[in-house]
This record gives C-alpha cells, structure tokens and sequence, in this order.
C-alpha cells in the first residue's frame, strides 16, 4: 500500500531508460511467462497501431487515434486486474481492451465505422466514449452498482490529461470518494491534449495531486514504465478490494507518457510541437526498456523476439484480413437497437427507407 | 453594408470564409475574442481559426483547457462585461458540457436582468454528418437550440453567406448559436468580398426560382436539394428556399414561396420528430392554409441515433430520396 501514500509529485519508477532495475526498487512479482506476455501485448499495440495509421492513409479505414509511446501504461495496467475487473477505455486503449480478450478485428471494425465492433459481448469492458471524460461518471456508477450488490470486483476507468479539465472529471472523483467506490481513475496523461499542452490544462503541480481533494490517494507514476505501471495498478487494485480499515477504496493513477505520433490521422502534430521533444521523449520508449530489462534477465533473446515480430506480424495481418472480409452492415442497422420495442413511427421510417432502396438500389443512393 | 457586384473579392471555401470574417471582425473591433479548444497555435481542428493567434496574439485567441462549459460560461462572463466572445465548441456534438450555460444562461441574462446585463455571444460549432468521422461528430441537433426562447441560431451554406452571417452574428447584440456545415467546409469555393460586410440574420434566400413546389432547407443540405431540383428540372419547377436563419425564422420568405408554390417539403439531416421540419409546416398551416394542395412532406433524417460512418451515406438526405419526396407532393 505504502506505493500509492506518497506525495504526488514523487513519481513511482522502477526501469531506468535503459531498462536497469533503478538503486533501491523493487520488480513487481511477475513470473517469466507474464512478463513475456507484456512484451508481446506491447509490441503487437505498436505494430497493430503502425498497421491501422497507414489504414487510413490507404483510404481503408476512417480517423484512427494512435497510441504508440502509451503501450507500457495500456499493457501494465490491464496486467494488473483479475479477469473478471472492468475496464471502461476512452478511444485509445487499444492494447488494454485487448487484454480483455477484445480482438483486433473487433478494433478495427469499430473503426471502420461498424457499430458491431464496439459491442465487446461477454467482456467486461465498456464501449468506447468519445465525449471527453463522460465515462468517468458511468465508472463510477458501475464499481457503485458492484459494490451494493456485493461484489469484490474493481473498475478502472482510462481517460487523458484533457479530460481533467471537464466538471464529469469533478463529479466522478467526488462521487467515487463519497460512496467510497472500487474505482481506480487512470489518467494516461500524454502531456498534449491534441494541441494543448499538459501546462495549460491546470495550473495544478501535477494531475495526482487533484486526489487530495476528494479525500483518496492520488500517486503520480512512470507511465513509460510497465514494471512501475504494474505495480501502482496492482496496490490500487488490491486496495480498492480489500481496503485496510478505514483505507478509501478509490486511486487516482496519473500515469506520466508521451503520444508519440498524431493525436488522431486527422491531426498534424507539426503545427503545435517541435520535433525535439518527440526524441527526448522516444528515448523513454516503453517497449525498448522493458525488452532490455527482459533481456539482462535472460528472459528474452533475439530468437525469441524473432519469433514474437512474426507471431505479432500475423496476428495483425489476419486481423486486418477478418475485418475487412466481414460483411458490412446491414442498412437496416440503422433502425435497431434503439429501443428495446420498435416504435411504430421508427419501424414506418425503416419500411419507407427499404421502399427507397428498392426503388433506386444502393449504388444510386450511395454515389 | 452589403456586398454588391463591384467589390473586390476573393475565391475561399466556407472554412475559410469562416476565417476571414473571424479575421475581419477581429480586425476592426478589439472587443472581439476567439476562444476555445485548439484555435490557438494549432489554428483550429478544421483551420478555422488558423493565423489568428500570430495575428491578434493569446490575449485575443485563447486556447482553454478542454471544458465546454468552462468556455461557454466564462465567455457569458465576458460578454457580460463588455466583450465580444467567440468561443469555438470543436464539434457539436461535445456541446452539450455547455447546454446548461446556453439555455439557462445566455439565452436568458437579458430578461432575467430586465436588459442591464446582455450576451453578445458567438458559439461557432461545426455540425453535420458525411465526412467519415467518429461517434458524437456527425449529428444535426439545430432543433435544441431553436427551440430555446432568447437564442438565434445561423446556418451558411455559402462562403459568401458564411462570412456575412458571422460578422452579422458578431455584431448582434445577442447571443447567437452559429453553425457550421462541415461537410461543405471545403466542398466547393465562392467568391467573397474582401472587405468586411454583414448578411442580415433573419432572411431567408431562394437559391432557385422555381413555380410547382417551394422546398425550404439549410446547410449542407442547401447543395443536395438545388442538385436535386436541378435534375427534376424540365419535369418539376422547383423553388429552393435556404432559410439560413434557423431562428428568428423567415416567416414571411417561407409564406411568400408557399403562396406562390401551394407545394412545399422541408430537407434537414436532423431527425424527423421535433425536428425544424415541423415547425416550418406548422408555420405554413398556420399562415397559408388555403394556398395549400398538398400534404408537406418531411425529407429528413431517421428518428435513430446518427450511425456509425459506414452506414451514415444511407442516414443523409440525398438526391433520389429528396427527388423522391419532391415528387409525391407534386403528384398528390
Ligand atoms: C467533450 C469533448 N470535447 C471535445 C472533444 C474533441 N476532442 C477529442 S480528443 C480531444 C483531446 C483529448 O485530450 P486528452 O484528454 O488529453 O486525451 P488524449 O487524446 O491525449 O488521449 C478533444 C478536445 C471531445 N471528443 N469531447
Ligand atoms: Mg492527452
């Protein structure tokens, strides 16, 4: 517990930038397979990620959110929540939604601007909320509803340094500290809010420190870091379910990370931010730090990589592939779903609407 | 002043004619602040506001932190206080954060203070589907706004309108809801006069003459239905009616078609129930009901939520559905 009750502006960490265990912390308790497993998650976000950009450049899928340089706060959270925890994403959680078994296929469905991939059957993870910061309500309510009906699961909401700054933030935190939720609120604090940098957003010192004021602990961590990523979620985790005493359930993780490309394919980050800093900050590469480390300890070799690069490679080809080769949506998905019983007025709208089809036949309409 | 044929002009697409009457207007009062998400350094998601910042420095363009209601409410401050705030909502559909700033607030500062205080106030927010975006970016929700006592709401369709509706919306002395049609953001260019001018809000504009049928409709919607028209031309004589101002609406434009006419449809990409539709046919029935030989026929979005991209061609209004419609009313 002693990780998550320190000032919040004293920044967990473990790995150094070159992936040495750093004078006086200590590795979370991973076995070689987890570990393994981490890296692979990681280097299949990156790669997943690289894929879906040129996507769209391709003219094959819509805007796309990347998420390279955030791999090692996605992967080390996710890996620090039992199976049945929930995850309620943003838009840009790709390699953390994937550790609840969401597919690939099933992101870039989404993507692709197919309803169907956001529906995440049977997983606990919530569909992804673009209006900035409006899950975080939603999480707590849900961690609430688990909790009155005696449940010992723990739900952990993402959202970014931007989403600090909306009263759903204020109102979520405040909530989750008066009912004394099992929420963990993890800020991927990626320094830019598309153009606006992290100092602009608050004049708070740090994101963490914001806890204090709804009386949880806030712990500001490496968010570049998946061993100290791990390590903070787990004490949140651990807290949040089994809290010591009188211990409030709820953290605020403020997980310090870079965007390291375009805040969407819409976006050019060129306008608003130099060069430079993007290269101080790739020298924190989560990836290249965890994979030394793994490395030194003989966990990793370049065989083993090698085969990891193709095992990754093909996954995000046949995912790719499976979301392309689905069928498209049936127009008729449209009208369904929108209420449990279809109102005579929406289900004259749709038989109108197939009328139209009928007559002038989907290129007519669609040209 | 109004534009009249021997001014200077330049050739812009809507975005930028956005730009300009935001750099005219900017220009000629200090009062006039742009604020918002990203409409600084970064110019603005669409370049709306882009070379303003270098232009008229920070004080003037103002990136906030990423809080609708934060920007609409402190620029209900300002304009309180003598300002002229701009603020940018990145896209309509994340200003519903500042909802309860503009219905309770803006729209009501000058009644509830009997006039001692007033909001003259720009909210600038692109709306509208068909450009392949994310959930929450493509929705038409004009019909909120319209339907809240104390607020105008504008709509260009042109990037001569779209400079002249601004700056009039500027210089209005209350608050104004301003619409930005995104999906004609950079569909085509106009020429537009380079020297400030205002379009008067509240006038409605025919954009084709037309003797069998009046079809009134705004924004992106303006380009389908002329196409439309235009293609039923020789068969149909359509009058197209870009109504522009959302409210006050242009009754009397709306009722003078219509006499002529006896035939109307309305085209918005909103949905059909408690959409503006309605209250343009509740208008002529009200004003003109024994010019009428048809029923008025709605040519609008579903009562769904907006999909997602891959079906949104199948949501919007497009020719044939529109065609389709004209057609049942002049054949009734
Ligand atoms: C309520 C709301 N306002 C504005 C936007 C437009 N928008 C999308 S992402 C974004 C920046 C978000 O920054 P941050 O919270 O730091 O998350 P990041 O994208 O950096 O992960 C903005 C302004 C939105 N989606 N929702
Ligand atoms: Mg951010």
């Amino acid at each position: 517990m002693s990780t998550l009750q320190r000032d919040p502006d004293t920044r967990v960490e473990i790995l150094d930038e070159d992936g040495r265990v750093r004078d006086g912390a200590t590795v979370p308790d991973l076995d070689e397979a987890q570990l393994v497993e981490m890296y692979r998650e990681m280097r299949l976000g990156r790669h997943f990620d690289q894929r879906a950009v040129s996507l769209q450049r391709q003219g094959r899928m819509g805007t796309f959110p990347p998420m390279s340089g955030q791999e090692g706060a996605q992967v080390g959270s996710a890996h620090a929540l039992r199976n049945d925890d929930w995850i309620i994403p943003s838009y840009r959680e790709h390699a953390a939604v994937y550790g609840k078994d969401v597919g690939l296929a099933e992101t870039l469905q989404y993507w692709m601007g197919d309803e169907r991939g956001n529906q995440m059957d049977g997983k606990p993870v919530f569909p992804a909320a673009v209006p900035i910061a409006t899950q975080i309500p939603h999480a707590t309510g849900l961690a609430w509803a688990s909790k009155l009906k005696d449940e010992d699961r723990v739900f952990l909401c993402y959202f970014g340094d931007g989403a600090t700054s909306e009263g759903d933030f204020h109102e979520g935190l405040n909530f989750a500290g008066v009912f004394d939720t099992p929420s963990i609120f993890f800020c991927n604090n990626n320094q830019w809010a598309i153009s606006v940098p992290r100092e602009r957003q608050t004049a708070s010192q740090t994101i963490a420190q914001k806890a204090t004021a709804y009386g949880f602990d806030g712990v500001q961590v490496d968010g570049m870091d998946p061993l100290a990523v791990y390590k903070v979620t787990r004490d949140a985790v651990e807290k949040a379910r089994n809290p010591d005493g009188d211990a409030p359930r709820p953290t605020l993780i403020e997980a310090v990370q870079y965007r390291f490309g375009a805040h969407t394919t819409a976006d050019d980050p060129s306008v608003y931010r130099d060069d430079e800093e993007v290269e101080q900050w790739k020298d924190r590469d989560p990836i290249d730090r965890l994979e030394k480390y793994l490395r030194a300890e003989g966990i990793l070799d370049d065989e083993r990589i090698e085969t990891i690069t193709d095992e990754i490679e093909d996954e995000v080809a046949e995912a790719i592939e499976a979301a392309e080769s689905t069928e498209r949506p049936d127009p008729a998905g449209i009208f369904q779903h929108v209420f449990d019983q279809q109102p005579a007025r929406i289900a004259n709208q749709q038989a109108a609407f197939e009328r139209l089809r009928d007559r002038h036949g989907d290129e007519e309409l669609l040209e | 002043m109004s534009a009249n044929d021997t001014t200077e002009t330049d050739d812009l697409t809507l975005v930028q004619a956005v730009r300009d009457g935001l750099y005219g207007e900017m220009d000629r009062d200090d009062e006039v602040i742009v604020m918002g998400e990203d409409v600084g350094k970064n110019g603005g998601v669409f370049r709306a506001t882009e070379g303003l910042y270098e232009e008229f420095g920070n004080d003037r363009v103002i990136d906030t932190p990423l809080a609708e209601s934060g920007i609409v409410g402190t620029a209900i401050g300002m304009a309180a206080y003598g300002l002229k705030p701009v603020p940018e909502i990145q896209f309509m559909g994340f200003i519903y954060p500042a909802f309860d700033q503009i219905v309770s607030h803006a729209a009501r500062i000058r009644t509830r203070s009997r006039g001692r205080f007033t909001c003259p106030m720009v909210v600038r927010a692109p709306y509208g589907g068909g450009i392949r975006a994310p959930e929450h970016h493509s929705e038409s929700k004009e019909a909120f706004f319209v339907h809240e006592p104390g607020l105008k709401v504008v709509v260009p369709s042109t990037p001569r309108d779209a400079k002249g509706l601004l700056a009039a919306s500027i210089r209005d002395p209350d608050p104004v809801v301003f619409l930005e049609p995104k999906l004609i953001y950079r569909a085509f260019r106009g020429d537009v006069p380079t020297e400030p001018y205002t379009t008067p809000l509240g006038e409605a504009a025919v954009r084709r003459e037309g003797s069998d049928v009046s079809v009134f409709t705004w924004g992106a919607m303006a380009q389908q239905t002329v196409e439309a028209a235009d293609q039923l031309a020789g068969e149909i004589d359509v009058e197209v009616v870009d109504l522009r101002t959302l409210s006050p609406l242009d009754t009397d434009a709306i009722v003078e078609s219509f006499k002529k006419t006896g035939r109307a449809a309305v085209v918005h990409e909103a949905p059909k129930t408690g959409g503006l539709a309605g209250e343009i046919t509740a208008t002529i029935q009200e004003e003109a009901l024994l010019y009428q030989e048809a029923p008025i026929k709605r040519i609008t979005g579903f009562d769904t939520p907006f999909p997602l991209y891959a079906l949104e061609d199948y949501y919007l209004p497009e020719p044939a559905r529109i065609k389709d419609g004209i057609r049942e009313v002049v054949e009734f």
